[in-house]
């Protein structure tokens, strides 16, 4: 497989927090329109892989390249220089990122959030960006709730508009750490399918989650993490039902 | 023993409700007490109630009242901008910005606002001249008295808006402390930079936590423009005080004062219930409502009740036929 077939690349990833070392060295290949799903218990260090990715959170060992180009770091010769936080934003607008928490602005409405981004960041005019805005709504089903502020909205469908939210910075990458774990069991459903379609449209996804069966389903590759360290990997049926190691064994045991 | 009482479910609660004697004597008690102390006040014969109605629209006064409300207004806002740069270099990774930002608030809280205000009507026996040239050496592009160029009203407000911003300072701090880190990782998420996260996401939430105690330090700053008299600014305290001390009405023209006081303070709440209102969208599924929305509700369900008491009417006058 040649570089530029690789939406992300990441070598040899470490990551301290204080005195404790989260990643230990994980290295991890994503081709474009790959769908990685990333398993594991708490604690495993799942979640901050993916906040490296867009560098919400710093490295400090190994290098992350994302369609090609070293995040949050230059290359001059053989030393490496931090960016400035306007080179790093420029980086983050071509990664989505999909929050647990959702994360929207609340003192917008779900238009005003969707369009804030790229009329601010990409310049985009406002009449482009609303038309846009609409379109994406109305894929993730709320086209009448533009006017809504996220107060007025469920949970699921907050996280839809977080989705379109992302969307609307026409992302080649698209991160959700754990998109559906803050919400009732009975709006899980309306998130995921709006998840799958993105997958089915060719989006690079890396999906955080403890859903089984949408990972069983849509994931091209699962990836399971422990202690930092990346496991296993596979297929996720061959991961789900044919795990090798122990540690992924007794992990699946205890979610199923 | 047991007593046959029919237990229902589906009855409506009819209860003859309870009585509270003790908030009627509760009332009486302070509304005899205040009726007592208004009494002695109105009919007093040491104030001539007449100075009061003389001098409440004296054209000094006025002009006072208009020193008072320009001091106020404008120290606020200057507070209000460097309140915001101290809080941002407060909370800076900058240490020097840090730590000058909290010497900054360290002295200005820490010394009195009457000292503040003297010694800044004094600055001119510290700088004989205030000039802008080149440091170290004797070219000035110009020189000015320091007299000159801070009269009182500029010393007063210099003062004023110092002082203020050291408190101003903590609270806009305490407003950006308070919004969710998930909203910063939001931003950055979506490629906005640090200055339009700020500017855009983060200012504008924590203006709901900010805008209630700003509306306090506002009426504070109105009531310590009387400070300035020390330094002789014309405002309403100094106005009404050289009026009294030439016909010796120092009470009525203190009553005076202070109604203009109380009447400024009651008006300034106005612009504040927009602003929370205009910063609490989309924080509550519904706004409170104006005070003009509330009338309009009110008329309507007046008019409901006009309604109800006309069709209940109706009913009764048909079944008697």
């Amino acid at each position: 497989m040649s570089e530029n077939e690789l939406m992300v690349d990441a070598r040899g990833v470490r990551k301290w927090f204080g005195s404790n070392e989260v990643l230990k060295s994980i290295s991890l290949t994503i081709p474009r329109g790959e769908v990685l799903s990333l398993l594991g218990p708490s604690g495993s260090g799942k979640s901050t892989f993916l906040r490296c990715i867009n560098h919400l959170e710093s490295i400090d060992g190994g290098r992350i390249y994302v369609d090609d180009e070293l995040i949050g770091y230059k290359q001059r010769g053989d030393k490496i220089h931090e960016m400035k936080p306007r080179e790093i934003a420029k980086q983050r607008r071509k990664i989505g990122m999909v929050f647990q928490r959702f994360n929207l602005f609340p003192h917008m409405t779900a238009l005003g959030n969707i369009i804030d981004a790229p009329i601010g960041v990409n310049g985009e005019s406002k009449a482009e960006a609303t038309a846009h805005a609409r379109e994406l709504l109305e894929r993730v089903g709320l086209a009448d709730k533009a006017d809504a502020y996220p107060a007025q909205l469920s949970g699921g469908q907050q996280q839809r508009v977080a989705i379109a939210r992302a969307l609307a910075m026409k992302p080649k990458l698209m991160l959700f750490d754990e998109p559906t774990s803050a919400l009732d069991p009975e709006l899980v459903g309306d998130v995921l399918d709006v998840m799958r379609d993105l997958a089915k449209s060719g989006m690079t996804m890396i999906v955080v989650t403890h859903e089984i069966g949408f990972s069983r389903e849509v994931a091209d590759r699962m990836v399971f993490m422990d202690g930092g360290v990346v496991v296993e990997a596979g297929a996720p049926r061959d991961v789900l039902d044919n795990p090798q190691h122990p540690r992924t064994q007794a992990f699946l045991e205890s979610v199923l | 023993m047991t007593t046959n009482v029919e237990r229902s479910t589906d009855d409506d609660v009819v209860a003859i409700p309870l009585r509270h004697p003790w908030r009627w004597v509760a009332a009486a008690a302070v509304i005899v007490v205040l009726g007592l102390l208004l009494n002695s006040l109105w009919n007093n014969e040491n104030i001539a109630k007449q100075y009061i109605w003389q001098f409440i629209f004296d054209p000094r006064i006025l002009k006072g009242v208009w020193i008072t409300l320009l001091v106020t207004i404008i120290s606020m806002v200057i507070a209000t901008i460097l309140a915001i740069i101290l809080a941002i270099m407060r909370m800076s990774s900058n240490p020097v910005l840090r730590g000058v930002s909290f010497l900054y608030i360290w002295f200005f809280r820490g010394t009195p606002l009457l000292v503040q205000i003297v010694f800044w009507g004094y600055l001119g026996l510290l700088y004989k001249q205030i000039s802008l040239g080149v440091p170290l050496t004797d070219f000035h592009i110009f020189a000015v008295d320091t007299n000159t160029l801070i009269p009182a009203f500029v010393g007063g407000v210099i003062a004023l808006s110092l002082n203020e911003a050291a408190y101003a300072a903590e609270i806009v701090r305490a407003g950006l402390l308070s919004i969710d880190h998930g909203q910063r990782e939001a931003a950055y998420s979506l490629g906005m930079g640090p200055g339009y996260t700020l500017r855009r996401i983060i200012l504008p939430q924590s203006m709901k936590v900010i805008i209630p105690p700003m509306g306090n330090e506002t009426i504070s700053m109105l009531k310590n423009t009387s400070l300035l008299a020390v330094v002789a600014v014309p405002e309403l305290y100094t106005a009404s005080s050289q009026i009294s001390s030439g016909n010796l009405r120092q009470v009525e023209l203190l009553i005076v004062a202070s109604l203009w006081y109380l009447f400024i303070t009651s008006v300034l709440s106005v612009p504040q219930f927009y602003l929370e209102r205009y910063y609490a969208r989309g924080n509550s599924r519904e706004l409170p409502p104006t005070p003009f929305q509330q009338l309009k509700r009110a008329v309507a369900r007046m008019r409901g009740r006009a309604d109800n008491r006309r069709i209940a009417a109706q009913a009764h006058e048909e079944a008697g036929a």
